[in-house]
């Protein structure tokens, strides 16, 4: 068997699960409807795994599947590239994705939709891995729409209720917004290069530099308007501030979905392709600024409206954003190779704090409010371990993951000289303190402290999720239990055994391109000495000390339940709001949209077009055909027939006319 | 080969005669299928085009021509070539769609219903594949005869203003072309197509002609501003007439555009580009706030059309390959999608009587199947990728960018506002919890429907993943047409 038939099924594999289970899924056996998938999606991680052992001994398959379409002298194709930084997404989202697999037959096993959910995340697995298998821009945004449509699917997955199908609406819409300018970018790549080949364009990039562009009566710089118009892109998918909207909302979806989709592996596509596209972006200084002052804003203040959040999914959710700001500061200072490793740990930790969330919910059944729950370490023990394990590795403990990737960010962002780089570093540093809040003020009101469902105020609502007061929360299965086991290994390990393939060597360097001048990520380099080192010299840096200051705040605020510190209204009510983002689209932007359509609709084409053009000369006709009143006789078809005659007359007339 | 033109022109215009003559005698059932047989063959026979067409000849093949007025060397010239090719199978093929489920909806007078359409459908074929002018016009008018007799016998409560509506904005249009004919007959001594071509003209002389066929063509695609006929006339229209008008007639627009106002007057195309991609800008971003406000779901599916035949026109006078393929393709695109789309609505009008999205909302709890058609046709509607409805979007796009950075932004703003009507629309009719009893008690699609969305779904899924499917026939004879476009005619 050919590599490219191999590496085809990698993709193939889910999206025959998604299909058959889709269309038969119902008629089958239930446990064909989880079977087929996690069977199919196995194999896909196996072969995801084997492409790596591939690239990692250095061949870089790069070949096309079949011609899309030819315009003029333009090829679009179809086809598969995969080097280092490929592999290792297609490994993290198979595997993750695997996980999810499993978990979701236990999740959803009394859901009316068990198949269609199926049919989903296989829908989804294939989706992302022809986003990052892709050797072209095309097939990218094809992959790009893609998780975003099953993202819609799966947000609105439960589509009696009014908030999921107002959430999976406004996440496609607001990443529209970013897809319209991911596909200018992708314009200008094809006005520019003539083609959308990742090889061809990147072998041509160096001929950018310099080019101006002519852009309302000014000139602009063509690769800066390309990697800012890229981004934007990335902007929506990986939920930067002002694209960030969406994605606390997309919390309406059932949990094992806001584990894949929506921390592990969708949100992240943003971060890949400014990662795979560095080339371009390395060319423009004003795009990195952007790029590093847009994550540090996200880090920040996306991490700040995570402590003040009361659903557990929600919590969680800020701190993606906030996590997901730093990957993008990574970006912004040029070490991309670092953004990779962070969004590689991220994506273990962060999917098991979500399914860790999940299981929390199956226990409260159902409640998701932090404020009814409490000491559940004592119900719900593998879930409460693999959570702290999962936190730990967030607030960046060192030794465990998290430490290593967030760690080296703050490093290179140190060393940057870029514009920003100063905000970027406050931002960056004073983050680990939220997050450490945040997290740890999660940790202690959910699994420590009294058990706050027993004197909760009876309610006789019907449709009342939760525990009543004389309920108790319990583990629940091995299908449940095992992907958290499984995922907390690589939370706690995988950053120790990695960050030195990733910062010493070439793994993933050689598939990105840094600028000479950009010195951040070889000064990180230059002052590694191990991971073992690093944990020890961490400990007596700044980082790390806010970290304990964050969990000494949580500890005197919600283990002691001590309130030494009183939130200002003022920053309650700028809290309560999420800085107004939704209240501007909410109330001003949506209300003017309506508003200039009427206005188009009432007065332009129903006013003017129609009743003063249109009915204004039907009326004048009227005036004249006020004497022929007696031939009309109302019914169209001999008005049709009366007009064919006349032209055959008029013919008839012109001809003999013009002959005589 | 010779001769298969005339008979994909001819077989459903015989048949349609024969099913006038012999509906009295025949009970509804038989009526119905003896019409879907027909219907079913005249597809049929529209095959051997696709089959025995050379894609790598870049002329018309299957030519026929014979002498009819012979005193004013008017011809019966027919021919085939790859811009006619795809528009004359979505002809056929989706005039049998609309025979097939006839059944479902029209109790009047189903044969007189059927002949209708099968009339038309011959007719439209012929204005495709007409090669004279005088020839292309008698299909062109008498095509308005069966549309108008749809629109007015099976329309709704207010169909005597919208046709009236439809008549006058088209017979003025027409006219003015059919003096663009005399001219260029007197210029020629020929009404060969053809010979039009290679005729030099002042551009004076040009302009006049261009704006002549403008006002014929840009009332059919329809362009901004005279496009207000186009809701009027889906609203009242049955559903097949929605159909068969948004899928197939608003083509006649743009494939005349291709066929006879941009070779003959090339450089009065070149002149007026900046009016022409102006109009087809509004017609995208005004038009699709218009849609959004939309109460009345055909009326948004309607003006949605227009928005989406604004990427048409934009692809075509953008004067580059990538524009001219999209706006290409984007008319075959949007006849499955629009098709699909007014089925739809059909679907649930026929059911529940109702247009207004206001009555609806959950639908997709009784018909589980019917509502993943319309979310898929919806997000083909609004470009995804991967459905036919992006191919056209994106190629204009990237051949807009060739021309001007501020026509791509404008055209692209699509991608948000297309997202907005459809997604909108799908929120509000088909999720969420169930509105009334009336909702609830909801049959989903029978055997027939599941059968036209099924074959819809198919044709947009695989136009999206391989347009090359349209694009290897095409791309010869468009490389000519732009070819003749690019080259001036004044002398």
């Amino acid at each position: 068997m050919t590599l490219m038939k191999l590496y085809t099924l990698i993709p193939m594999m889910p999206l025959i699960a998604s299909i058959v289970i889709g269309l038969f899924g119902r008629q089958l056996p239930k446990v064909f409807s989880h079977l087929i998938p996690i069977v199919l999606v196995l194999g896909s991680f196996l072969l995801s795994l084997y492409a790596l052992y591939i690239s990692y001994h250095g061949y870089v398959f790069n070949e096309n599947l079949f011609r899309w379409m030819t315009v003029g002298q333009y090829d679009l194709n179809i086809g598969f590239m995969v080097d280092n930084l490929t592999a290792l997404m297609m490994s993290v989202v198979t595997f993750v994705s695997l996980m999810v697999h499993i978990y979701t037959i236990e999740y959803m096993e009394n859901d009316p939709g068990y198949s269609r959910f199926f049919s989903f995340i296989s829908l989804f697995t294939f989706a992302m891995l022809m986003l990052v298998m892709s050797n072209n821009f095309l097939q990218l945004f094809f992959g790009w729409e893609a998780v975003g449509l099953v993202s819609y699917l799966l947000i609105g997955f439960w589509y009696k209720k009014p908030t999921a199908i107002h959430a999976n609406m406004k996440a496609f819409l607001v990443n529209r917004v970013g897809d319209f300018g991911f596909l200018l970018g992708i314009a200008l790549i094809m006005f520019y290069f003539g083609t959308l080949d990742y090889k061809e364009v990147f072998s041509r990039v160096d001929t950018l530099a310099g080019q101006e562009f002519m852009l309302m009566g000014s000139s602009v710089s063509l690769v800066t308007l390309i990697s800012i118009l890229l981004f934007i892109g990335a902007m929506g998918k990986s939920a930067q501030v002002p694209l960030h909207v969406w994605l606390p909302d997309s919390m309406e979806g059932p949990t094992p979905i806001s584990a894949l989709i929506h921390a592990a592996t969708m949100v992240t596509a943003g971060i890949f392709l400014v990662t795979r596209v560095s080339p371009i972006v390395e060319l423009s200084n004003t795009a990195l600024s952007l790029i590093l002052i847009v994550g540090s804003i996200t880090a920040l203040f996306m991490g700040i409206l995570g402590i003040f959040q009361n659903d557990i999914k929600r919590v969680v959710a800020y701190s993606t954003l906030s996590q997901l700001g730093y990957m993008t500061i990574a970006l912004g200072v040029s070490s991309y190779s670092l953004a990779m490793f962070h969004l590689f740990t991220h994506a273990f930790f962060k999917a098991l704090l979500f399914l860790g969330a999940g299981s929390v919910i199956i226990g409260m059944h159902h409640d998701q409010n932090i404020m009814n729950m409490g000491n559940l370490k004592k119900y719900m023990p593998i879930t409460w371990i693999t959570f702290l394990l999962a936190t730990l590795a967030l607030v960046g403990m060192p030794f465990f993951s998290g430490f290593y990737s967030k760690e080296s960010i703050i490093e290179a962002v140190k060393y940057s000289e870029i514009v920003g780089s100063s905000f970027a570093y406050f931002a960056a540093v004073f983050g680990v303190f939220i997050t450490s809040l945040y997290s740890f003020r999660l940790y202690f009101i959910v699994f420590h402290g009294e058990e706050r469902w027993r004197n909760k105020p009876i309610s006789h609502n019907h449709h009342d999720h939760g525990l009543t007061t004389n309920q108790s929360p319990h583990e629940t299965t091995w299908v449940v239990i095992m992907p958290l086991i499984l995922l907390a290994i690589p939370s706690v390990l995988i950053g120790f055994f990695t960050i030195e393939p990733i910062i010493k060597s070439s793994f993933l360097l050689k598939d990105i391109f840094i600028l000479n001048s950009h010195l951040a990520l070889s000064q990180v380099t230059e002052h590694f000495h191990g991971p073992i080192n690093m944990a020890l010299h961490a400990l007596a840096t700044l980082p790390f000390w806010l970290m304990v200051l964050g969990f000494i705040v949580a500890y005197l605020l919600y283990y002691k339940n001590i309130n030494f510190i009183k939130t200002p209204k003022i920053l309650k009510k700028v809290m309560d709001h999420k800085y107004g983002f939704d209240n501007f689209n909410e109330y001003i932007l949506a209300p003017l949209t309506i508003r200039l359509g009427n206005v188009l609709w009432k007065y332009m084409d129903i006013k003017i077009i129609d009743n003063f053009f249109v009915n204004g000369s039907a009326k004048t006709i009227n005036l004249f055909s006020h004497i022929t009143k007696k031939i009309q006789t109302g019914f169209i078809s001999q008005y049709a027939f009366v007009m064919v005659i006349g032209l055959l007359l008029f013919i008839s007339y012109f001809i003999l006319g013009g002959k005589s | 080969m010779t001769g298969i033109l005339s008979i994909a022109i001819w077989t459903p215009i015989i048949f349609g005669i024969i099913l006038l003559l012999v509906q009295d005698k025949l009970s509804t059932t038989l009526t119905y299928r003896l019409g879907n047989l027909f219907g079913f063959i005249s597809f049929l026979v529209t095959l051997p085009l696709y089959i025995y067409f050379d894609k790598g000849f870049s002329g018309f093949q299957f030519q026929e021509i014979y002498p009819w007025i012979n005193h004013f060397s008017i011809n019966y010239h027919l021919g085939l070539d790859g811009i006619s090719l795809p528009l004359v199978l979505l002809t056929s093929f989706i005039s049998w769609l609309v025979i097939f489920i006839s059944s479902n909806s029209i109790q009047r007078a189903i044969g007189f219903y059927i002949s209708a359409f099968l009339i038309l459908s011959g007719l439209m074929i012929g204005v495709f594949l007409a090669l004279d002018a005088i020839l292309y016009y008698v299909f062109w008018e008498a095509m308005l005869i069966p549309m108008f007799l749809l629109i007015g016998i099976w329309g709704g409560p207010n169909r005597v203003y919208a046709t009236i509506k439809f008549f006058l904005y088209t017979v003025l249009g027409s006219l003015l072309m059919l003096v663009a004919f005399l001219y260029l007959y007197n210029q020629t001594a020929s009404f060969a197509i053809l010979d039009f071509y290679t005729k030099p003209l002042s551009l004076n002389i040009q302009v006049l002609i261009f704006l002549a066929f403008f006002m014929a063509f840009a009332v059919k695609i329809p362009m901004w501003p005279v496009h207000t006929w186009l809701p009027d006339a889906h609203v009242e229209a049955p559903t097949g007439g929605s159909v068969i008008l948004a899928a197939i007639m608003l083509k006649l627009g743009g494939y005349s555009f291709i066929r006879f106002a941009m070779p003959i007057s090339p450089d009065a195309l070149i002149f007026l580009k900046p009016f022409l991609i102006g109009l087809s800008l509004i017609a995208i971003v005004y038009i699709a706030f218009v849609a959004i406000v939309q109460t009345d779901m055909k009326k948004l599916i309607a003006y949605s059309s227009i928005s989406h035949m604004g990427f048409v026109t934009l692809g075509l006078f953008i004067l580059n390959p990538l524009g001219f393929e999209g706006g290409y393709v984007q008319m075959i695109s949007h006849g499955f999608i629009s098709a699909a789309l007014f089925f739809a609505i059909g679907v649930l009008y026929e059911r529940m009587h109702s247009r207004n999205i206001s009555d609806y909302k959950g639908v997709i709890n009784s018909m589980p199947i019917f509502g993943s058609f319309f979310v898929l046709f919806a997000m083909a509607n609004s470009g995804l990728p991967g459905t036919s409805g992006f191919v056209g979007e994106f190629l204009v796009i990237l051949g807009a960018m060739q021309d001007h950075f501020w026509i791509a932004f404008f055209a692209s703003l699509t991608l948000i506002f297309g997202a907005t009507y459809s997604l909108w629309l799908v929120k509000r009719i088909i999720f969420g919890e169930v509105k009334n009893k009336k909702i609830a008690a909801l049959k989903d699609l029978n055997g027939k429907e599941f059968f036209v969305m099924s074959v819809l779904a198919l044709m947009t899924l695989a136009i999206g993943i391989y347009p090359a499917l349209i694009t290897d026939i095409t791309n010869q004879s468009s490389q000519v047409m732009l070819g003749l476009i690019q080259q001036s005619k004044i002398l």
